[in-house]
């Protein structure tokens, strides 16, 4: 029996099952994708049903454009399924009011309790499983794995919300998320309110602590800790504290730069603020700062000034942040005192 | 002769490396007060050293334990890949073709990922654990190769060792997946840092240290003879297949304690023994000792540099490792060969 002949009936039954296969999957895309409207046509009935609610978004505002660093997004009409694959643009979203409107947050959103959590992720998007939730709008901290790209092929329009490097930059997201959900008044009541807690704050413990010094400790072994340049700095910088990691502000590291141990010690730190004290974090808690060999003649140790902040609070740069402020209002006031005592 | 002299002179430049790097560093402590300190810890020797409670513990509690610990990891670094190349036959075999690294380096991960909650001792435990079980399994893997095939031993060994570091390696890219907020902490870890650093830590591995490297010295002479063939060791009543698998069980141990402290450190383990051969000769008698020195002074001057190059910030140790030790390598090369010729 000749193999020749055998195989080539074979070849063309393979090649056969492979062309039906293809098109069998192409009419699958475009049913997927027409099917995509009236399924969303029925929600949008469900969102239409809700308008007497005072959380509806005001339709007047669309089409909008907002600015973002990946260029003018337009938002044709207000958004009826956010995803959002960022922590700190869900809490921006649901301080905002628009949390009615989010199908989907990505694993690392877990504020406010409730959330619609998946297993979408922000840092290694799949494109497929984010268009499987049909959105009208998408919000993350990075255009990474063509995000932007890839949903704009789509005609989904995506927002860049990266982490803020300063409060003005925390604000204007929370603005700009107002903007393109459709609560841009309800945004502006946020912020206000915001501003209002931090000067509350500052009022209280006061603006001029030049003569206390403190470690922001972002990562232990090696230490990273944060300079004046972030977010943190300027936040520690409006009540006039000294920020020990200031002498490497160097532009490669980010405003994050690595510490040498004898370094930190050296420099005799009042304050010491721990953002990597959450068990999945780190672990750092305030006792195993003070037993760290070579620590325990620290002003911060000696006086129990070792703050240990909420970590997702100080990593997420959204409508909690007075939160942040008023933990290290109350380091300040206590290290103020203690080191007028000694 | 020339022998004891280059042992001589491995320990004193291993001393010197020991003194400046105590001398030097982001804290700025005043020299006389830092060997006042010093002279003071001599037994008998009473000197009040000036310096602040807060220089001091940053002097005996940071400064002192990191040399100490990079003393000692350099030392098993060297020693391991020298007792490896010994084993094997092979001068570019060092632990990170046998599965130790990868398997700490899995390890690691999977104590960052998912064993954070348990503390900070988890991570060199299961670094420490991981490089033994890659080992392992790299044995067991060479061992059920070489049986079952017709290719000699040590070269399926080494082999498996490859396939089951890529393996694991794969599995650790995998769990870190899981988990992309902690990729700062475990690239940090892959490249190796001898920051934080403590006595506790060094008492640790003190007890592992000293049995593997004693019973690596104590086969310098079987590898000697094993280096001429399987067939003259077995001639010199000398049963190959047991002192590879002790060798190699003392090398992983040494390469596991090393790892716990500092994470992955590459580059150590292939060139001190090169230039301790270069220098010395191929007897393992000379080459594991002047290995082990070598690389204690070698991994303190890196550090040195790591921790006061950019101060007060710091320079991963195996960026510095590399980056000193390649060019100085090719430099031993040239220059030996030369001689040699």
């Amino acid at each position: 029996m000749n193999p020749l002949k055998h195989s080539a009936p074979v070849a063309v039954l393979a090649v056969s099952i492979a062309l039906a296969a293809l098109t069998a999957l192409t009419a699958c895309g475009s049913s997927a994708g027409s099917s995509a409207s009236p399924a969303s046509s029925a929600r949008s009935s469900v969102v239409v049903s809700a308008s007497a609610s005072t959380r509806a978004p005001s339709p007047g505002a669309f089409p909008i454009t907002v600015k973002t660093t990946t260029g003018l997004v337009t938002i044709s009409a207000a958004p009826k399924r956010i995803v959002s694959l960022s922590p700190t643009a869900t809490e921006d979203l649901y301080a905002d009011g628009a949390g009615p409107q989010v199908v989907a947050v990505d694993e690392t959103s877990d504020y406010p309790p409730g959330v619609p959590k998946t297993t979408l992720n922000g840092t290694s998007p799949n494109i497929e499983a984010i268009a499987g939730y049909d959105p009208s709008l998408v919000i993350a901290a990075e255009d990474t794995g063509g995000l932007v790209a890839g949903l704009k092929k789509l005609g989904v329009p995506v927002l860049i919300e990266p982490a803020a490097a300063t409060l003005a930059a925390a604000y204007a997201e929370i603005e700009q998320i107002g903007q393109a959900t459709g609560h841009a008044a309800q945004a502006d009541t946020v912020i206000t309110g915001m501003e209002a807690q931090i000067a509350a704050d500052l009022k209280k413990a006061g603006t001029t602590h030049s003569d206390l010094s403190y470690f922001w400790e972002v990562s232990a072994s090696p230490y990273y800790s944060a300079t004046s340049q972030t977010i943190f700095g300027e936040i520690a910088g409006m009540f006039g504290l000294k920020n020990i990691a200031d002498k490497v502000a160097t532009a490669a590291s980010g405003g994050y730069p690595e510490l040498t141990e004898e370094y930190i010690v050296a420099s005799k730190p009042q304050i010491i603020f721990l953002t990597d004290n959450d068990p999945g974090d780190g672990g750092q808690t305030p006792a195993i700062v003070a037993a760290r060999p070579g620590w325990a003649g620290l002003p911060a140790v000696k006086n129990h000034e070792i703050i240990a902040l909420n970590d997702d609070v100080a990593a997420r740069w959204g409508p909690r942040l007075p939160q942040l402020v008023a933990a290290i209002a109350a380091a300040v006031e206590s290290a103020s005192a203690a080191s007028a005592a000694s | 002769m020339r022998k004891a002299l280059a042992l001589g002179a491995a320990a004193v430049v291993l001393i010197a490396a020991a003194l400046i790097s105590a001398f030097v560093g982001a804290a700025d402590l005043n020299p006389v007060n830092v060997a006042a300190a010093l002279a003071g810890e001599i037994p008998f020797v009473h000197l009040s050293s000036g310096l602040s409670p807060i220089d001091h513990a940053v002097l005996f509690q940071i400064r002192l334990p990191r040399i100490v610990a990079g003393a000692l990891v350099g030392g098993l670094l060297a020693i391991t890949g020298a007792g490896y190349q010994g084993v094997f036959r092979n001068p570019l075999v060092d632990s990170g073709t046998l599965g130790a690294s990868a398997g700490a380096g899995l390890g690691a991960t999977i104590a960052i990922v998912y064993l954070g909650g348990l503390g900070p001792d988890v991570v060199p435990v299961a670094a420490f654990v991981g490089s033994l079980a890659g080992v392992g399994i790299a044995a067991l893997a060479g061992v059920i190769g070489s049986t079952r095939g017709i290719s000699n031993g040590t070269a399926t060994l080494l082999l498996a060792g490859i396939a089951v570091g890529l393996f694991l390696t794969a599995a650790q890219t995998l769990v870190l997946q899981q988990s992309t907020q902690v990729i700062q902490q475990v690239y940090e870890w892959l490249l190796g840092s001898l920051a934080g650093a403590s006595w506790a830590q060094v008492t640790e591995i003190l007890p592992y240290s000293a049995v593997s490297v004693t019973v690596i010295m104590l086969h310098a002479r079987y590898l000697d003879v094993l280096s001429v063939g399987d067939e003259e060791a077995r001639a010199l009543g000398i049963r190959p297949a047991v002192v590879r698998a002790t060798v190699i069980a003392a090398c992983a141990l040494a390469a596991a304690s090393a790892v716990a402290i500092s994470g992955l450190i590459g580059f150590v383990g292939i060139i001190v023994p090169h230039v301790a051969r270069r220098v010395a000769g191929p007897s393992y008698r000379v080459v594991l000792p002047l290995s082990m020195l070598g690389g204690a002074g070698f991994l303190v001057l890196a550090d040195t540099l790591a921790r006061t190059v950019v101060a007060p910030s710091e320079l991963p140790i195996g960026v510095v490792t590399a980056l000193i030790g390649a060019p100085a390598f090719i430099w031993v090369l040239r220059g030996t060969r030369a001689v040699a010729s």
